[in-house]
């Protein structure tokens, strides 16, 4: 199962992709420019680092909605500390931190107090946006040195900084999904964790990492959100988790956990990355972009459950599962 | 049935205890202005909130109702102005209402996806969709006819507080009374016992995402009747209130168990609370933090006695 939906995803989400890129391209005569592919990396970096970690997530069953609270938090906790004469480097590692923090309460709430993750981080995404609000009450931070700069606008070569930041994460997520035990064992749990505690192995330490990566990832998501902006706000990162869980799910991981990979997500990143910023060229509306991203996430959940049905083998292993939802 | 007596009395207590603190440093909030006010605030919430009680109640989620909200307020402001007569626009609003909610009950049973993941797709969708026709533009200048439901009353009590009333108790009747709502409850306590004596799983989820959204069509209209103008970002973040005033009104976010009287309580204790804050001098950026974690609160508490928490462990996102 696992290989044949693997290798029919890849195929048509290089499909999709060259369709995306072939439509983007008839919208806007700049989006098929060497400077703006390019560019590339700096608009889809900030959602593509959340969007490793919540692979991690969603492989093993769960869910992160708090991202784009997260992010909002970190943002405004590192302005508002860099502000009060907090060095830089300190007020960085503080936000990350922050972000550490807060995936260590989802993961905490998720593996001991035992509230299903959706529960969860629709609560602290409240929670987390909230607290952001409550410490700028609405303000914005700037005046950061020029050196914070780099990590944001700066370029290596003719490439964004962020192409690096990204591309090496990547790898090293895809090395710990595939080479460690820690990444067979998110597998495992999504497939089968009652299994997998019956085994003896320590599925509450599993989760709670998968969450506080999560959460300290979207801590650095802020840092580069906020040195590309120059300024740090509270509602920085809205609507991140949409645009990072539909590229997970148009990238071949299963939403019901178990299924999927890294790369699949990479492409599905550049799908929705190559969206936002062609339509952005395009001059159309933030709400509208995100109307198609709302309706790219329910197609490719809807493709891929057609294809679960074609597969029979698929169709018997989860029958379970589905009686029970 | 289980009724969590203990939920509504907790809720009770607690509002004593609030007005208690609030007699000592804010007596001004007794005022009758400000009271009714949190009462009609209450009935819309409470309207939307016992829709989504039926949703949760199957085990399943909607997270798409603010914009389904924005969509119906613009939607019936705009034909009234159009001149269509306030009976007609109700029933725009709610049919409206209901076919968005179908549409969101058609994902979830055809896709077999979990209802999480397909409405914060549509959240999105019918939201930009709202957006790309309107332009972003507020609407002006609304009907009398149309304002009157809001702002209206019908033996001194403001209107959208009888609607909301005869709403509870009709669903009330609904839930406890017919084979109807019964089969809610079966489906959302076990799903497979209620296919093995005959019930149709899909087609309840069904009735529960149209009636949902139903519902919200009718919140809408007590919502957007009350101001002058209808702004295009009506109802953003509408879901989190929605969501902890059912789940703090003691219907179980696993399903299977919750009560019309819990829910009204509950979005009566969230719409107080928003109140509230004012009259401490709380800056209003925190209510996300406390809305957040009163839906944190409520939901520890269920899972901590331990209801049907395998069936969710095991499930994960589903």
């Amino acid at each position: 199962m696992k290989l044949w939906r693997a290798s029919v995803s890849e195929a048509v989400l290089l499909g999709v992709l060259v369709l995306t890129f072939l439509v983007m391209s008839q919208l806007s005569p700049h989006f098929l420019t060497p400077q703006n592919l390019l560019e590339l990396p700096r608009f889809f970096a900030e959602v593509g680092l959340i969007a490793l970690a919540m692979t991690l997530v969603i492989l093993t069953g769960g869910i992160d909605l708090s991202v784009g609270s997260i992010v909002g938090l970190s943002a405004v906790v590192l302005g508002a500390l860099h502000q009060g004469g907090i060095p830089l480097p300190l007020a960085a590692l503080a936000a990350l931190l922050v972000g550490l923090g807060a995936g260590l309460v989802n993961g905490f709430l998720v593996t001991r107090v035992g509230i299903p993750p959706l529960i969860t981080t629709l609560a602290t995404m409240a929670v987390f946006r909230g607290i952001a609000l409550g410490i700028s009450q609405g303000r914005a931070f700037r005046d950061y040195p020029d050196y914070f700069f780099f990590l944001g606008q700066g370029y290596v070569g003719p490439f964004p900084v962020q192409l690096f930041l990204f591309g090496a994460l990547a790898l090293a997520f895809a090395i710990l999904l595939s080479q460690t035990a820690f990444g067979r064992k998110v597998y495992a749990i999504g497939h089968n964790e009652v299994a997998m505690r019956f085994m003896g192995h320590d599925v509450d330490r599993v989760k709670l990492a998968v969450y506080a990566l999560s959460g300290t990832l979207s801590g650095l998501a802020a840092l580069v959100l906020v040195s590309r902006f120059s300024t740090a706000k509270a509602d920085l990162g809205q609507g991140f988790e949409l645009d990072a869980i539909t590229a997970v799910v148009l990238g071949g991981t299963s939403i019901s956990g178990g299924v999927g990979g890294i790369w699949g997500t990479v492409l599905g990143l550049l799908v929705v990355g190559a969206v936002r910023n062609g339509m952005t060229l395009a001059f159309i509306n933030a709400d509208v972009q995100q109307m198609i991203i709302g309706g790219v996430l329910v197609a490719s959940v809807a493709l891929y459950g057609l294809m679960d049905k074609l597969a029979p083998m698929a169709r018997r292993g989860r029958e379970v599962g589905r009686e029970a939802s | 049935m289980y009724v969590d007596r203990a939920r509504q009395l907790s809720i009770l207590g607690f509002l004593l205890l609030l007005s208690l603190a609030l007699s000592l440093y804010a007596p001004n909030f007794f005022q009758l202005q400000n009271l009714e006010d949190i009462l009609v605030n209450t009935s819309y919430l409470s309207v939307a909130a016992i829709g989504m009680m039926l949703v949760i109640l199957t085990g399943q989620i909607d997270l798409s109702v603010g914009s389904i909200l924005a969509i119906c307020s613009t939607v019936a402001a705009l034909a009234s102005k159009a001149g269509m007569p306030i009976w007609a626009v109700f029933a725009l609003a709610l049919g409206l209402g209901a076919s968005l909610g179908l549409f969101n009950g058609l994902l979830v049973t055809g896709l077999r996806v979990h209802s999480l993941i397909v409405t914060l797709g549509t959240m999105s969708l019918y939201r930009g969709a709202l957006i790309y026709f309107t332009q972003g533009d507020w609407i002006y200048d609304l009907p009398s006819d149309f304002r009157a439901v809001g702002l209206g009353r019908f033996l001194g009590v403001p209107i959208p507080i009888w609607i909301a009333l005869l709403t509870a108790v009709l669903m009330s009747w609904l839930l406890t009374r017919t084979p109807w709502g019964r089969g809610l409850y079966a489906v959302g306590s076990n799903p497979m016992a209620a296919r093995l004596t005959g019930l149709q799983p899909s087609r309840i989820l069904l009735a529960a995402f149209t009636v949902n959204g139903l519902l919200v069509g009718l919140s809408s209209m007590l919502y957007a009747t009350r101001f002058s103008a209808i702004q295009s970002n009506t109802g953003i973040g509408f879901e989190l209130l929605v969501v902890a005033a059912t789940v703090v009104g003691g219907a179980n976010i696993f399903g299977g168990s919750g009560t019309v009287l819990g829910v009204v309580l509950g979005a009566l204790l969230m719409s107080t609370i928003g109140t509230t804050l004012t009259f401490f001098r709380v800056s209003s950026f925190w209510e996300p933090t406390l809305r957040g974690f009163f839906i944190l609160l409520a939901v520890a508490f269920d899972t901590l006695r331990g209801y049907r928490r395998g069936v969710w462990r095991r499930g994960g996102a589903r």
